[in-house]
């Protein structure tokens, strides 16, 4: 393979690579608002899992409905 | 586990780990005000005979100050954090409380040793990774204590999501075991070759080789130690000191995987202009410059937590001390990229510039978040009240003094050097010696090593502080929600 057709085919390669990383961003992205969208997932309340970090305090969301404590 | 009524978080380890803090943080400083005096004044290499020439105490104290003070921090975060985001005490699991033990005593040793031997000279020659192999396999050995003790807590936790800070600690555990694992291959010559002491080896690798996997450990050993365990820090201690969510948690997890993704390809930046393959370099250059965006996700993060509650930043000095390290942390991040530039570090490779970028990073970021830490956890561990508040602000504005002196000087240092190496007459020839530069640079030495010595002095506030703090401070009867409680 000469020198030019390397240069080419990493040009592709590039731009290939770097469309495929901006997608997985995006779709990441995607994954996180539509999450919240449908109410599979409330991210924004895992912040109280810091402010509300007594021993005793309950659990953002309990392991298993075992240790499940009434708020 | 229903009858939790009298259990508590058991802070044993993380007290240890906050006397360790203090204590390296004073020798590694220390050693670092000394050998930058000795920059300005070299008569001081002679104090000691070879225990205190510049060559012997430069890496004591890099060494120091990274796996002595800043790791016995994130040690003591974790310890602190881990059971709170976790919603489960250490005391629930004898195992873990052993394990937690044995790390902090292991650690104590390793690190004793580490400073002894680095003062007889045995070292590998391998910056930030000095230590000979038998001190390397203790390493490993505490860092597989502290594996247990991470994955065991969360083993038997209550709470099912792991916080973002819990993911950081995690990555730092990853990070760390990887880098150090592959950096510190090496070849016991004794046994292998009947050459040098028992302790002695030499690095498995080879020229362009070795220096590339040098740097990508380097490099990343600044972003799973020096960036990624004090995100972890800054995520729980802003909000909870402030009483602010956290302003985007998802902008937070998208930082998150940014870093993790960006940060390992960045490394060849440390290599400019060296002999390594181009495209290694051009590579290195990009990301670093991509990296400036997951960085400010999670600053820019940090200070919209505070959107609103700025009034907080005037009454409260640990807010003051998080919100200027994470200030610091934007500064860092964005002169990092800029000397990442191939045509910049032409200028600034080799240069004073390179430290000057080095300490706003260590001392803005990872010494206020470390201290800001500690500070936030002293009267939750000891049910005392802060000691003083005045003593905290006195602190605060010398060593936000001192560090603007030292990058300030340095900057200056570092661009004047660059632009005396590179300069020419008309026919091309060398238009300084070495000599002339270093005559230039000397009154910079000054200021700078003098901004550390402020930095130094504020730490020992902070020690006073601290200790006073646990021996008299006034006790308080129920554990603050948010902000700590502090004597006038
Ligand atoms: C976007 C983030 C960053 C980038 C792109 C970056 C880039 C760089 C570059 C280009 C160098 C100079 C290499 C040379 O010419 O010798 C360097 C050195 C260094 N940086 Fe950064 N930096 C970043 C953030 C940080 C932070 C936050 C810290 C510390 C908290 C830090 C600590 C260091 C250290 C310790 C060195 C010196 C390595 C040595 O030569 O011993 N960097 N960085
Ligand atoms: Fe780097």
């Amino acid at each position: 393979m000469n020198m030019e057709t390397i240069r080419e085919l990493q040009a592709y390669g590039y731009i290939l690579f770097t469309i495929f990383l901006a997608v997985i961003l995006y779709s990441y992205l995607y994954h996180l608002y539509r999450d919240e969208k449908t109410g599979t997932r409330n991210y924004e309340k895992y912040s109280d899992i810091a402010l509300h970090d007594n021993i005793d305090d309950a659990p953002v969301e309990a392991i298993s409905p075992l240790n499940k404590e009434k708020d | 586990m229903q009858a939790k009524d009298a259990l508590n978080y058991d802070y044993s380890v993380a007290k240890c780990f906050t006397y360790a803090t203090i204590l390296f943080g004073i020798i590694g400083m220390l050693i670092g005000v000394v050998i930058a005096y000795q920059m300005a004044f070299p008569e001081l290499n002679y104090l000691a005979g070879e225990y205190g020439t510049y060559s012997r105490l430069r890496p004591l104290h890099t060494s120091g100050v990274i796996f002595g003070f800043l790791l016995s921090g994130i040690f003591a975060s974790w310890y602190y954090i881990g059971q709170r985001v976790l919603k489960v005490s250490m005391a629930e699991s004898k195992f873990l409380m052993v394990i937690g033990k044995l790390h902090f005593w292991i650690y104590m040793i390793v690190i004793l040793t580490a400073v002894v031997t680095l003062f007889m000279g045995v070292s590998t020659s391998k910056e930030y990774a000095e230590l000979e192999w038998p001190l390397d396999i203790a390493v490993v050995v505490l860092w597989v204590l502290w594996g247990f003790s991470i994955f065991g807590l969360i083993g038997i936790r209550r709470e099912k999501t792991l916080y973002i800070s819990m993911w950081y600690f995690i990555a730092t555990f990853l990070g760390v075991a990887m880098l150090y694992l592959f950096n510190n291959m090496e070849v016991p010559t004794y046994f292998v070759s009947g050459v040098g002491k028992w302790y002695h080896s030499v690095s498995m690798y080879a020229g362009t080789n070795d220096a590339m996997v040098q740097w990508w450990y380097g490099h990343n050993a600044v972003a799973f130690v020096f960036t990624v365990p004090i995100i972890a820090m800054i995520y729980y201690f802003l909000p909870k000191e402030s009483g602010q969510p956290v302003f985007s948690y998802k902008l937070s997890l998208l930082s998150f995987w940014g870093l993790m993704f960006v940060y390992l390809w960045a490394g060849g930046h440390h290599l400019l202009y060296s002999t390594v393959p181009d495209w290694v370099q051009t590579m290195g250059s990009i990301f670093s410059v991509i990296l400036i965006l997951p960085s400010w996700g999670s600053a820019i993060n940090m200070l919209l937590t505070m959107k609103g509650e700025w009034g907080q930043l005037k009454a409260n000095p640990l807010i003051k001390f998080m919100v200027l390290a994470s200030t610091f942390y934007m500064l860092s991040t964005l002169e990092g990229p800029i000397q990442a530039i191939k045509s910049v570090n032409a200028l600034a490779h080799f240069t004073d510039w390179i430290p000057g970028h080095v300490h706003d990073g260590t001392l803005g970021w990872v010494g206020f978040m470390l201290m800001a830490a500690l500070f936030h956890m002293a009267p939750r561990m000891y049910k005392k009240e802060l000691y003083s508040k005045k003593l905290m602000e006195a602190q605060f504005w010398l060593q936000t003094t001192g560090i603007v002196m030292y990058f300030t000087s340095m900057w200056i240092a570092g661009i004047t050097q660059g632009m005396m190496w590179r300069a020419t007459d008309q026919f091309g020839n060398l238009a300084y010696s070495f000599i002339d530069t270093v005559t230039v640079l000397i009154p910079y030495y000054s200021l700078r090593a003098t901004g550390g010595l402020f930095y130094l002095v504020g730490f020992f506030m902070f020690s006073y502080n601290m200790y006073k703090t646990i021996s008299a401070g006034k006790a308080i009867s129920s554990e603050p929600q948010n902000a700590s409680p502090m004597s006038a």
